[in-house]
């Protein structure tokens, strides 16, 4: 691939299209076709009707190239309407109907950018917070229990159980910062840890009286009360006020980062924390601050599942939505307005494979793939360039902004 | 680049080799032998192990193809990755008209509930949960295991050389603990009227905190280890209760060879047969069956909401032949499980498990 950089046609200045599209931005959207690309022909793959057409393919090719086609077209059809917007259902439920994909997208985005901006967060201060899941967890744990425990009027109950899920995940981060900050123990190996304690310890509060639901024996608690319910936006649709939270808290962390002084704190702390504890900076208590804020935001993502979808505490409540949360921040290169894209686009993508798996029976597996992919050559800049002949820019990213193992 | 060439090289040879076959005629072109010929469709949303897990979501799958190929239906299922993807799972299902959807799992209740209030013209039954008295469009199966589990303690008490016998479970879920109690109140029937003293590793109904378990239901090392700790501890018949893990247990068992497994849900000796000379019988939990006469029903229109609970009486759940074991257990001790299995249906033995299932009102 190397012999590309010889032509001279590429040494001449390149388009302004070309330099626009090696930009971080540009990479981003190329990485997202390219794994667009790929998963076409993962689905082409595990088509049955080209998987059998293969089978004779030199008697006639033309049968598997044109099955191929079409699987790839109806899956990727599917995977947008499931996305988007349904035409199809215009005509019988109207607008309301045909928009549910959308609120789709939306409702399965929510906890993603929650649980987004608490990686990203914690990426500026240098931190790799893996821990997303287990905050995630806990903040769950407490908006249930606020949730179901108490009986209170709505303007109070729901600000309140929210508030006990900002804490909960709020004290599972701020265990990690803690220990970084007091002992130097790595965030990636605590974190980690919290994780398996955050899921075992749900296992067992749900074995508990305290805990379960009335008359079962089944690890689910009580369906929490519907004063403490994110309110729904159409009836007939399942996205709730959880996004207007998790907006509203975009929105705080780009202030929090941009415009406040412990927002720069933060930052030079992750940019190099020598230098800002030379500054004069209290370096582990930004450690510690950071972390509880993340916390509390993966926490508030568990009040997204749990007052706004699930309703009720159970033991897969995390969902895994704290380990797609690091590929979303990755995503939106630990920017909180670009965690809202990526959150969208990776809740689009779990509600269209939904609807692909519905309508044209492509594995859902496909859509993992694909995110994967995504992550693959986003991490990978040089590789995208190689592959559309695009020129080096500077601009290395922010992935410098995660430290290594001993930082 | 020249990697690349040899793997496009490998990919044009082996699409080659796949691709010799001669072109179907163009008038044989029908609908594919899966479809039936009735246009009723039955559905299922798996959980998040999806439908080749071996275990429970495999074997609901099996009963909706079994009642496709008996009733000549269509069928479909949905995969659930995590269990945010129930509610958009059924509600896709409803819209495409299915006649009767499959759920499985104690985790799907609340999202089936809501679909069967949204759409009361939609029939649903669900596995491992109750029927809902409001709902009069929602069926649950629940299989009482304590019963055949009872027998299956009984078995290995009077099986056992070492006077020690072992189970653990995946996790301590009522679906999970209920087959350990019964395994234990088997033992202790045992011991009671052949004036023994065989022992239970692993479980004790009356000290649940202390039970083993592997903490989940995928990490076949962790069932290895189990077993390994157990047959150091004497024991030489074991009866995981935990899905895959039990594998690891089977493993350990047929290296060591110093103990028979008991195997839970599907009979071993046929959905495990690598493993089959270490199985002295299975515990059968019979899903397919209940999901295939349920589907019948909604074909034929009898549907009802009425719970199903499968029991030795209605053979929803037993034991498996002893296939290997044949020649090894003895005429006396087979009589004996028969007599016990009558007395567990009428009633004049009773198995005392909390977790077995409740009949709900």
């Amino acid at each position: 691939m190397s012999d590309t950089k010889t032509k001279p046609a590429e040494k001449s200045s390149p388009s302004r299209l070309r330099t626009a599209l090696s930009g971080t931005a540009g990479i981003t959207f190329l990485s997202i076709v390219m794994a667009l690309v790929i998963g076409a022909f993962f689905i082409a793959f595990s088509d049955p009707a080209v998987q059998e057409a293969s089978g004779y393919l030199f008697a006639r090719p033309l049968d598997t190239f044109s099955a191929a086609w079409t699987a790839v077209v109806e899956a990727y059809k599917a995977l947008l309407t499931g996305m988007l917007f349904d035409p199809a259902k215009l005509s019988s439920e109207g607008l309301v109907g045909a928009l549910r994909p959308l609120s789709e997208t939306i409702t399965m985005a929510t906890p993603l950018i929650l649980g987004g901006l608490a990686v990203a967060l914690a990426f500026r201060a240098g931190l790799f917070n893996i821990g997303a899941e287990g905050q995630i967890i806990l903040g769950s744990i407490f908006a249930a229990y606020i949730g179901f425990a108490f009986d209170l009027p709505w303007f109070i109950h729901l600000p309140f159980a929210v508030l006990g899920a900002f804490v909960g995940g709020a004290i599972w981060g701020g265990i990690a910062g803690f220990l970084k900050a007091k002992t130097g123990a790595h965030e990636v190996i605590t974190t980690i840890m919290l994780n398996w304690i955050a899921i075992y310890l749900v296992a067992w509060l749900l074995t508990k009286p305290a805990f379960l639901r009335e008359g079962r024996l089944d690890p689910i608690s009580p369906p929490v009360n519907s004063g403490a319910e994110y309110p729904t936006i159409v009836d007939q649709w399942r996205v709730h006020a959880g996004i207007i939270v998790a907006v509203l808290c975009a929105a705080g962390v780009a202030w929090l980062l941009d415009r406040s002084t412990l927002g720069f704190q933060f930052r030079a702390v992750g940019a190099n924390p020598s230098a800002a504890r030379t500054a004069g900076m209290n370096v582990g208590r930004m450690y510690i601050l950071v972390m509880l804020i993340a916390g509390g935001l993966a926490g508030l993502a568990g009040s997204a599942q749990v007052l706004g979808t699930e309703k009720s505490l159970t033991g897969g409540i995390s969902a895994g939505i704290g380990f797609d949360a690091i590929t979303v921040a990755l995503l939106g290169r630990a920017n909180p307005w670009g965690v809202v894209a990526a959150g969208l686009l990776f809740g689009g993508l779990r509600a269209g494979g939904l609807n692909m798996q519905t309508a044209t029976g492509t594995p859902i597996d496909i859509v993992l793939v694909i995110q994967a992919l995504i992550v693959l050559f986003i991490a990978a800049p040089p590789l995208v360039r190689s592959v559309f002949r695009l020129p080096e820019t500077g601009g290395a990213g922010f992935m410098q902004t995660a430290k290594g193992w001993n930082a | 680049m020249k990697k690349l060439r040899l793997a496009a090289v490998g990919t044009v040879a082996a699409i080659a080799l796949a691709g010799c076959s001669s072109a179907p005629d163009d008038s044989a072109d029908g609908s594919p032998a899966a479809t039936g010929s009735s246009d009723f469709l039955a559905c299922m949303v798996s959980d998040a192990g999806g439908i080749d897990d071996r275990s429970f979501n495999a074997n609901a799958y099996k009963g909706v193809q079994d009642a496709a190929a008996e009733f000549g239906i269509q069928e479909k299922f949905l995969e659930s990755k995590s269990q945010t993807d129930y509610a958009p799972n059924i509600n896709s299902l409803v819209n495409d008209d299915c006649g009767i959807i499959i759920t499985v799992g104690f985790l799907m209740e609340d999202a089936t509930k809501a679909g069967a209030k949204a759409n009361p013209e939609e029939r649903f039954a669900i596995v491992d949960a109750a029927s809902d008295p409001d709902l009069d469009n929602m069926k649950g199966l629940l299989f009482n295991s304590a019963q055949s589990s009872f027998l299956a303690g009984y078995l290995a008490a009077g099986m056992s050389e070492s006077g020690k016998v072992a189970t653990f479970g995946g996790l301590a879920i009522p679906s999970v603990t209920s087959f350990m109690d019964g395994y234990w109140e088997g033992v202790q029937y045992y011991n009671q009227e052949n004036g023994t003293n065989v022992e239970v590793l692993g479980w004790d109904q009356n000290k649940p905190a202390a039970g083993s378990f592997a903490g989940g239901f995928e990490d076949q090392a962790k069932g290895q280890q189990l077993a390994k700790n157990f047959i150091q501890q004497g024991a030489d018949i074991i009866f995981p209760v935990a899905g895959p893990v039990g594998l690891g247990a089977a493993k350990e068992a047929q290296t060591t060879g110093k103990a028979a497994v008991i195997w839970v849900d599907s009979d071993g000796y046929e959905s495990a047969p690598q493993y089959k000379d270490v199985f002295l019988t299975s515990v059968l939990k019979k899903i397919d069956v209940a999901v295939k006469d349920t589907i019948g029903t909604a074909v034929n229109d009898e549907f009802t909401s009425e719970e199903y609970i499968g029991t030795l009486e209605n053979d929803g759940t037993g034991l498996a032949p002893f296939h290997d074991f044949e020649d090894q257990v003895p005429a006396e001790l087979k009589a004996q499980l028969d007599e016990i299995k009558q007395g567990i249906i009428d009633g004049s033995i009773e198995v005392t498990s909390p977790n077995q299932p409740q009949p709900s009102s």
